[in-house]
């Protein structure tokens, strides 16, 4: 069924009577030619454009919730390619133009709004970290501008910039960047490999990987055994988990992330904005919610909960960035289990296994890589070889050296 | 989250300062490079019980071993690195 | 006319409160809430919804009221989205509706009300794609100005918010009649206890119904039991005061709104204070909410809460209608007709689910005069801005429309367990309550009351006393509870009417309809959560506390699953929304961070200084002197100052770690990539830090000063993180080493004096005994002295800027009068206090580097300081350096550069690329980390990093900036671009 004005006309005059279920609920099969283990963003992706690109229908994505459960229905819906290092900037760009075509190529209103992002920066020293990181994207063919005071207080007057500990320098714009609707995204992928033959099945939890001489044979679930040519990981936080199903220890370590949304209120806030002297970044949801969030709680979690400290820091520094927001509620938080890669970049790549692929490492930035990280990964997954995009994010970089360390924070996951 | 520092007494998860897995042995001057990586590089990262590096930074600034679940947040031991559980 | 009832209520009529709601002044009582002094004042239409845009009034008489949402106050205290049935009278309140244009009573956008059938869950999933620019063009901005509820304030918030902390044996949540009797048994027992309740008078519902209580209206008893309680020492009664969500470990978090009731808070007084609130044992008791049910038109203003309608009537006198309709699933709406016969309130008929009723009930009926439909249901409402009738399906499917302007709908309760699920325990449905329970509460946290499924006072009351007491026994109080009377009451169970073609909405406030629930279902979005996501059903501002239960129960009955398969959606904090100025508390402005000032600042501020932050603390920038316009004349002349002559520079933020022991130069030979052992005593070593993957962590000086004692420096910016570091290594990784060392960096201000000229000034203060010779006292050279007549000091000949340099350290107490001292002592050589940025400059010059260049993300190598690691030795970060991809030619390395036009301009961030090749990724080699402009050499001049940059020393590249329009042809040099031979320094 193609989504259309003319199709919610037609609905609208028979009582919406007419809509069919955007998936299948079907039972899974004996064998898949690729099984993707997990349903957020990254995995529906991966079995989309698996179907879509390379022609290989016969997919299962299996997730032990339902789809989205996990980080993809978690987190601030940020969408930008404003990466310092190369070998992340080409593969965020990448996603950048997938999400400007996403809506027309999966007949679903994922509502990407390219509203900007602006970081803010309050020292000559992080301007020129800040101008290094926006002339690397414009040599990658991406937009960067980078604003001085007067322009950032003309974009947007309600940040403190008269009485702020730290004073607001300047901010780097990227104008393309901006937010989507992250369920929708979920859907609209799950939608879109549905119709092309991919079986989404939820509550079905990997509970074993089989693997014979070296190579994957299939998986154990909830729902039973079910073979598999290829398995693909894209589980998020719970990867240590699942990968040590079949005997990989990862660079990864699983942390909380929390996020905040407000009551909804009329148009305040219109991009995306980070601030610079403290861990944070707001935006304003189509419905009106002011959505923020800040720095990871610290410490290893599988909880999907955080601790005080994070929620006040968070709240300082809205209100040192945005005064304006004192009697705005928060209506909501929520937590979010952020697979933390020991140097903050992602891992797409092969495993030591034949035919067992990872997908892992989002830390924060997993809801805008989604369109990217599943192209590359369906990509491997099919040709058993990584893209040259994502040439860099290989898993034995920690080994050879060749690590992307955004922050430079060195081998600790709580720090990046 | 509350931490019983065995010096300070309990205090607030804010007053410490997170590393990550506890009891890792830093391998020999000598040995293999891979071995070095793993150290670095590879963890466990459990769903359940996990002995963890804690300082408390804001208090007698000693590096704690606490023994925590990371799905309940449950802590069932604290002890000073020096004076680890048995 | 007005709504109020003669007497009654717990208003106090002899004082009337003047207010303004949409520009029209009404008046209420003390006791009052804005939304019981509208009704009195036959208000009934408060404000518009969500999508529809359609007429709403009050549903409810708490904090989980969807409709009745209003601005409250105005300008930068505006509050959008304020329940009115929470807000407290105060004198000169000002409020208006919202989400309406150009009026309340008439709104353009209900409009969109015809359109619904367009409108349906999701429509805007499948819509507005095309064309693809059109979404941020037009659509979006149609949808952002629709959407979203009030208007924010714009202007900085004007009030005060604080925190504070609270330690308690027994907190109770809630001061209803559970929280009392538990508040009371633990208190009675003992215990340290903590009460918050969310209302200004405690009591919760005991305060909204006759009664009896122990033979006593049950007002009178929740006063007395109120009256008891805070008498005794251990407990801390708070009204207005809501716990928010639970954290481990017996944590919580709570707002208590201090002057929310006022106009404005008094002198010095915060708005609202959040408290951190520690206990061994917790009470939950908040009590339940009532649901609605789910018909035709039932969100029409007049259509509320059968026990909003009690609040009203008993609590604050206000009847609010004149004719009233009662559908009820069980006994509360007879409790409701037992009030309206009581006061006088006209009942036009009582709609039962059951269709065979006791004849007591009966009885009741005709006394009040209302017809009875047992085995009825409600098909639908008529009205325009207010409920007119009501349809009514009898038991045998016949209609009956009966005038109406009220309609009070009781469908049983919902337990408020949010709180008992925030550290993630799944709520379980329970049959017999016909609910959701906290099956398992957080460690230390008992449910009681109306939370834990209680209904009828009775229970409340005993399972309250029970809890209380258990607590405090738990904590090691000797408790009892003691018995408590009132009546029972049985759970009323859920009650789904038969479907009809009008709008029936589940959630008000976002206008979610039984349709939508239904659509939601058909397209697959099965699971609570994607119903949830999809229809957005419970994520209001009510957070779905009457929402949820019917939507899950409607789905629930859609797919043929029963509730408890079906389940319900995590309840997450905050339990209640929350300002987010109360979580900030007075972290705000200037104050968002602490500011650390050095022991000099006051002789800088004094001179004139410009400050940077660095880090947290303020340092001074640089100097200006009369008749300078910029800051580049004034870094330029402290520049030659220092070149030419002396200066003097405020050094005291550096980290400063003092080591002592046998083992501290096996200590700091691990800790530092070179060599230390080596390093005599009396004298000080450049040296370097790696983290354990071999990157560089910090950089500094080593100076020894005993055998065994050493005093190191840090940069400014990683001081906490190395002595955290060194910490690590010394308790985690190598206990057996003796040494001992602790952070001195607030015990030493330490002031560089620089220049050919500084020996002379150094000369003129220290103490004698001290030989400044080269010979004696040379390059590197450290020793403890005496300075300014008898202070203690230290003296090191090391240099940041070139020049023969000294620093000096005196103890904290000392640096202001010392740096007055060292300027009093240059006078004669011509001394130019300099700041950060000349500094900044001649480090550049020399090559020298900072934080552009040690940011984490470089080696050793890349600073071309691979000489200084030394081969012999085990140390943090030798292995994991020299992995292959690090070690690769065309990795960037350190050099410097400086533009081929001698009066072209550099930029921080620029990228290199060969001369001539394409601004693409493909030819990127390199960036510029710092630049400066050199008065020394007349150019500006900069370091960067550059692949395969040792050899390309001479050549030319582009330093390529599209982002500032820039692309000059540079010349790399050494990093050192002045003085290379060091002979200034040895000077």
């Amino acid at each position: 069924m193609t989504y259309s004005f003319w199709r919610v006309a037609r609905e609208a005059l028979r009582g919406n009577t007419g809509w069919k279920p955007a998936w299948r609920d079907p039972v899974p099969k004996e064998h898949y030619d690729v099984i993707v283990v997990g349903g957020g963003g990254h995995g529906l992706a991966t079995a989309y454009y698996l179907a879509k690109l390379h022609g290989i229908t016969n997919v299962a994505v299996l997730e032990k919730g339902w789809i989205g459960s996990g980080n993809a229905g978690r987190n601030t819906t940020i969408i930008r390619s404003n990466y310092l290092l190369p070998g992340n900037e080409v593969f965020y760009e990448h996603s950048m133009k997938l999400w400007e075509g996403l809506e027309q190529d999966l007949n679903f209103n994922t509502m990407v709004s390219q509203r900007g992002v602006l970081n803010i920066f309050h020292s000559d020293g992080e301007r020129d970290a800040a101008a290094r990181r926006g002339n690397s994207m414009r040599l990658h063919g991406a937009d960067g501008e980078l604003l001085d005071a007067a322009q950032v207080r003309a974009m947007v007057p309600l940040f403190d910039f008269d009485n702020a500990r730290f004073p607001i320098k300047g901010g780097l714009l990227q104008r393309r960047g901006g937010t989507a609707r992250h369920d929708a995204v979920v859907w609209g992928y799950a939608r879109g490999a549905d119709r092309r033959g991919v079986d989404i099945i939820q509550n079905c939890e990997v509970t074993g990987i089989r693997v014979e001489a070296g190579r994957v044979r299939g998986v154990e679930t909830t729902r039973g055994y079910i073979a598999a040519g290829k398995v693909g990981l894209a589980c998020a936080g719970n990867t240590s988990r699942v990968a040590a199903l079949a005997g990989l220890r990862l660079p990864i370590e699983s942390h909380v992330l929390q996020a905040f949304v407000s009551e909804a209120i009329k148009p305040l806030v219109h991009t995306v904005v980070t601030f610079g002297a403290g861990h944070f970044y707001i935006s304003q949801s189509d419905k009106g919610g002011l959505v923020f969030g800040g720095d990871i709680d610290g410490y290893n979690s599988y909880a999907q909960r955080g601790s005080l400290p994070i929620v006040e820091d968070v709240a300082e520094a809205c209100m040192a960035l945005l005064p304006c927001t004192g009697r705005l509620r928060v209506l909501r938080s929520w937590g979010g289990i952020m697979d933390m890669s020991m140097d903050g970049s992602p891992i797409i790549d092969r495993t030591p296994v034949d035919g067992l692929y990872l997908n892992a490492g989002w830390c924060y930035g997993g809801f805008k890589a989604t369109p990217a990280s599943g192209w590359c990964f369906a990509h491997t997954i099919a040709h058993n070889e990584a893209h040259a995009i994502i040439a860099a994010m290989r898993l034995d970089r920690f080994a050879t050296g060749a690590i992307i360390d955004e922050k430079g924070a060195g081998a600790q996951p709580n720090l990046h | 989250m509350r931490i019983p520092c065995p010096h300070c007494g309990e205090r607030g998860n804010e007053e410490f300062l997170y590393r990550g897995v506890a009891g890792l042995a830093r391998p020999a001057a000598n040995a293999p490079d891979t071995q070095w990586h793993d150290y670095v590089y590879l963890r466990d990262n459990p769903f359940g019980s996990h002995r963890e590096l804690w300082q408390h930074v804001h208090g007698c600034r000693r590096w704690l071993v606490v023994t925590r679940d990371t799905h309940t947040h449950t802590i069932a031991d604290v002890a000073d690195v020096a004076t680890p559980a048995p | 006319m007005t709504s109020r009832l003669s007497q009654g209520g717990l208003i106090d009529r002899t004082v009337t409160i003047p207010f303004r709601f949409d520009g029209r002044t009404f008046s209420g009582h003390p006791g009052d809430t804005l939304a019981s002094a509208l009704l009195a004042n036959d208000v009934r239409l408060f404000g518009r919804s969500f999508k529809y845009h359609r007429p709403r009034g009050v549903l409810s008489a708490g904090s989980e009221e969807p409709n009745a949402l209003v601005e409250l106050r105005e300008g930068a205290r505006r509050e959008p989205n304020t329940p009115a049935t929470v807000v407290e009278l105060y004198p000169g309140l000002v409020a208006a509706s919202q989400n309406r244009y150009p009026s309340l009573r008439f709104d353009l956008l209900a409009a969109n009300n015809i359109l619904a059938p367009l409108f349906g869950a999701g429509f805007y999933y499948k819509t507005f794609m095309w064309p693809a620019s059109f979404w941020e063009k037009l659509y979006e901005p149609l949808i952002r100005r629709a959407a979203g509820l009030g208007r924010p304030a714009t202007g900085p918030d004007p009030d005060n918010y604080e925190r504070a902390t609270v330690f308690c044996d027994v907190l109770v949540i809630g001061g209803g009649a559970a929280g009392l009797t538990a508040a009371r048994e633990a208190g009675r027992a003992g215990a340290r206890v903590v009460l918050c309740d969310e209302g200004p008078r405690i009591g919760g519902w005991l305060l909204s119904e006759p009664g009896p209580v122990d033979d006593r209206p049950a007002p009178e008893w929740a006063e007395e039991a109120v009256a008891e309680i805070q008498t005794m020492d251990e407990v801390r009664v708070m009204p207005r005061t809501t716990v928010l969500a639970t954290f481990d470990h017996g944590s919580y978090v709570a707002v208590e709104r201090v002057a929310d009731h006022k106009p404005v808070p008094d002198s010095g007084e915060p708005r609202q204070r959040l408290w951190h609130i520690v206990a061994r044992r917790s009470v939950l008791a908040t009590g339940a909410t009532e649901r609605p049910l789910v018909f035709g038109g039932n969100d029409r203003p007049g259509v509320m809460l059968s026990s909003a309608v009690r609040t009203y009537l008993n609590r604050y006198a206000v009847a609010p209608g004149r004719r009233a309709v009662i559908v009820t699933a069980g006994e509360d709406g007879w409790d409701l007709l037992g009030d309206c016969l009581r006061l006088g309130v006209e009942v036009a008929a009582i709609v039962e689910r059951r269709a065979a009723l006791a004849q007591d009930r009966l009885d009741l009926a005709r006394r009040a005069g209302a017809l009875v439909f047992a085995g009825g249901h409600v098909g639908g409402t008529a009205g325009a801005m207010q409920l007119r009738a009501v349809d009514i399906v009898d038991v045998g499917g016949k209609r009956h429309r009966l005038a109406a302007d009220l309609l009070a709908m009781a469908g049983g309760w919902t337990p408020a367990i949010g709180l008992a699920c925030h550290l993630g325990a799944r709520a379980e449905w329970s049959e017999d309550a016909s609910a959701f329970l906290a099956g398992d509460a957080p460690p230390g946290m008992s449910v009681a009351g109306g939370a834990a499924g209680s209904t009828g006072l009775a229970h409340a009351l005993q399972s309250g006393a029970r809890r209380g007491a258990e607590a405090a026994s738990a904590c090691g109080f000797a408790a009892t509870a003691h018995p408590v009377t009132a009546a029972t009451q049985p759970a009323a169970p859920l009650w789904l009417m038969p479907a009809n073609r009008r709008k029936a909405f589940v959630d008000f406030q976002n206008d979610v309809a039984a349709s939508d629930v239904a659509l939601a279902h058909r397209e697959g979005y099965r699971s609570v959560e994607h119903l949830k996501r999809y229809t957005t059903l419970g994520m209001a501002t009510d957070q779905g506390r009457t929402a949820n239960i019917n939507g899950l129960a409607l789905m629930a009955s859609l797919t043929g699953r029963d509730i408890a398969a079906t389940g319900t959606t995590r309840l997450r904090p905050p339990h209640t929304p929350v300002a987010i100025g109360a979580l900030a508390g007075m972290h705000r402005g200037r104050d968002y961070r602490p500011t650390r000032l050095p022991p000099a600042h006051g002789w800088a501020r004094e001179q004139g200084a410009v400050f940077v932050e660095a880090g947290p603390w303020l340092r001074a920038q640089y100097f200006p002197r009369p008749g300078e316009t910029d800051w580049l004349q004034s870094v330029t002349r402290e520049v030659n100052g220092v070149r030419n002559g002396v200066g003097v520079c405020d050094v005291s933020t550096l980290g400063k770690i003092e080591l002592v022991g046998s083992d501290a130069v096996t200590f700091l030979d691990r800790i530092y990539a070179n060599t230390i052992a080596t390093l005599p005593i009396g004298r000080a070593r450049y040296a370097l830090m790696l983290r354990e993957d071999g990157f560089v962590l910090d950089d500094g000086t080593v100076a020894r000063l005993a055998a065994d004692r050493f005093v190191i420096t840090t940069t400014t910016g990683e001081a906490h993180a190395v002595l955290s570091h060194l910490e690590y290594c010394h308790q985690v990784l190598w206990p057996e080493l003796d040494i001992h060392f602790v952070s001195v960096t607030d015990r030493w201000a330490q002031f560089a004096v620089a220049g050919p000229r500084s020996r002379a000034v150094l000369r003129a203060v220290l103490d004698p005994g001290i030989d400044l010779a080269d010979a004696a006292f040379s390059f590197m050279a450290a020793a403890e002295c005496r300075a300014f007549g008898g202070v203690r000091a230290r003296l090191f000949r090391i240099s940041f800027s070139g020049e023969l340099a000294y620093e000096l350290a005196v103890p904290a107490a000392d640096g202001d009068r010392a740096v007055r001292a060292l300027v009093q002592a240059g006078m004669g050589e011509g001394i130019t206090p300099y700041g950060t940025e000349a500094m900044s400059v001649m480090r550049v010059e020399k090559g020298y580097t900072a934080g552009g260049e040690i940011n984490g993300q470089t080696t050793a190598r890349d600073l071309g300081l691979e000489k200084m690691l030394a081969k012999h030795k085990d140390y943090i970060g030798r292995v994991l350096q020299r992995r292959p991809a690090l070690r690769e030619a065309s990795r960037p390395i350190l050099v410097g550069l400086r533009p081929t036009d001698r009066s072209a301009r550099l930029h921080g961030g620029a990228h290199f690329l060969p001369l001539n090749a394409p601004a693409t990724r493909a030819y990127d080699e390199g960036w510029v980390s710092s630049v400066a402009y050199s008065p020394t050499l007349g150019r500006w001049i900069g370091l960067g990093f550059l692949a395969n940059g040792a050899e390309r020393h001479g050549t030319r590249v582009r330093a390529y900036d599209p982002l500032r329009g820039g692309d000059t042809e540079v010349e790399i040099t050494p990093p050192c671009q002045f003085d290379p031979e060091g002979v200034r320094l040895r000077g």
